[in-house]
């Protein structure tokens, strides 16, 4: 159990040392979860649209 | 390559094929980099383990340093070529950019603390680093002040490029003022000159918070481009009904 002490007490900058390891991750997965989740939703937007419109005609100008 | 990406279904069929290989890599680099970092790369004989949180402050800075310059370029491609996948780049990439800013800004102060002293001093690097945290925020708050893309996406990226001199004042604040902040050790031309045992750790980290960025920029940029059809299409129906 020393050693696992050891490491969490980071040579006695854990309150440095940690906090900056969890706040990094903390941002990377937020904004990671919260980009999948807007691209969930446009999907879902996009497929309830196309059920709605039946009779599909090619557009004019860009589809996207 | 650049014309060829530039139909959007096409752009999505590669973007679709590549993320399963992009998020899966993204998360072993992340594994081998934090692992290696935080329990095998040797603590420093000055700085002892705090020398550690460098290796999330130092990818973190590279890749707001990263994400600006790539929202810069391709605002210029969007404004100079009306490349159709440009403006989606650079709006997709603003967030991440910002969120890597933040997380540099906020290591640094807690790598400042104890090694320097102070939280916080009004240096140039520092200073910099906060001035692109915020031309970050203020592009990311342009875009959403203006409702059309058309005029939202140029009016972004007229800032986005005026931005773009902060860059370099960032990379070579180190060299060009007296600061508390250390001088480049890795991206030297002279090359790097951090011990070997810290440096691949950081290398790691560096490629797992590059993959990252790749990752998540393709999908926001699906995101957008799934949204944008949305509106095209919404606003088509609200046409024909009326």
């Amino acid at each position: 159990m020393d050693a696992v002490a050891t490491f969490l007490a980071m040579g006695g900058y854990a309150g440095f040392v940690w906090p900056s390891f969890a706040l990094t991750f903390a941002v990377m997965i937020g904004l990671a979860v919260a980009s999948r989740r807007a691209l969930r939703k446009a999907q879902r937007q996009l497929e309830l649209l196309e059920q709605s419109r039946p009779a599909r005609r090619a557009r004019p100008g860009k589809a996207a | 390559m650049l014309t060829r990406l530039a139909n959007p279904t096409r752009f999505l069929r590669l973007a679709d094929r590549l993320l399963p290989w992009l998020g899966g890599l993204t998360v072993l680099a992340f594994i081998a980099g934090t692992v290696w970092g935080l329990g095998y790369a040797p603590a420093d004989y000055q700085q002892g383990d705090t020398v550690r949180i460098m290796f999330v402050h130092v990818p973190a800075a590279w890749l707001a340093m990263f994400g600006y310059s790539f929202m810069a370029i391709a605002s210029f491609v969007g404004l100079v070529w009306k490349h159709p996948l440009a403006d989606v780049a650079a709006k997709a990439a603003a967030p991440l950019g910002a969120g890597f800013c933040l997380v540099a800004l906020v290591t640094g102060s807690l790598w400042g603390q104890p090694m320097w002293g102070t939280w916080w001093v009004w240096d140039a690097r520092l200073t910099s680093m906060l001035v692109l945290f915020f031309l970050y925020v203020g592009y990311i708050a342009l875009w959403s002040a203006i409702d059309e893309p058309e005029r939202a996406s140029k009016a972004a990226a007229i800032l986005a490029l005026v931005g773009a001199v902060n860059v370099p004042i960032v990379k070579f604040s180190v060299d060009w003022w007296s600061t508390l902040h250390q001088p480049s050790s890795v991206m030297r031309l002279d090359g790097p000159t951090i011990d070997p045992s810290i440096l691949w750790p950081l290398l790691v980290n560096a490629i797992a918070f590059q993959l990252y960025f790749v990752t998540v920029l393709l999908w926001r940029m699906k995101a957008e481009l799934i949204g944008r059809r949305v509106r095209a299409l919404t606003l088509g129906l609200a046409a024909r009904e009326a």
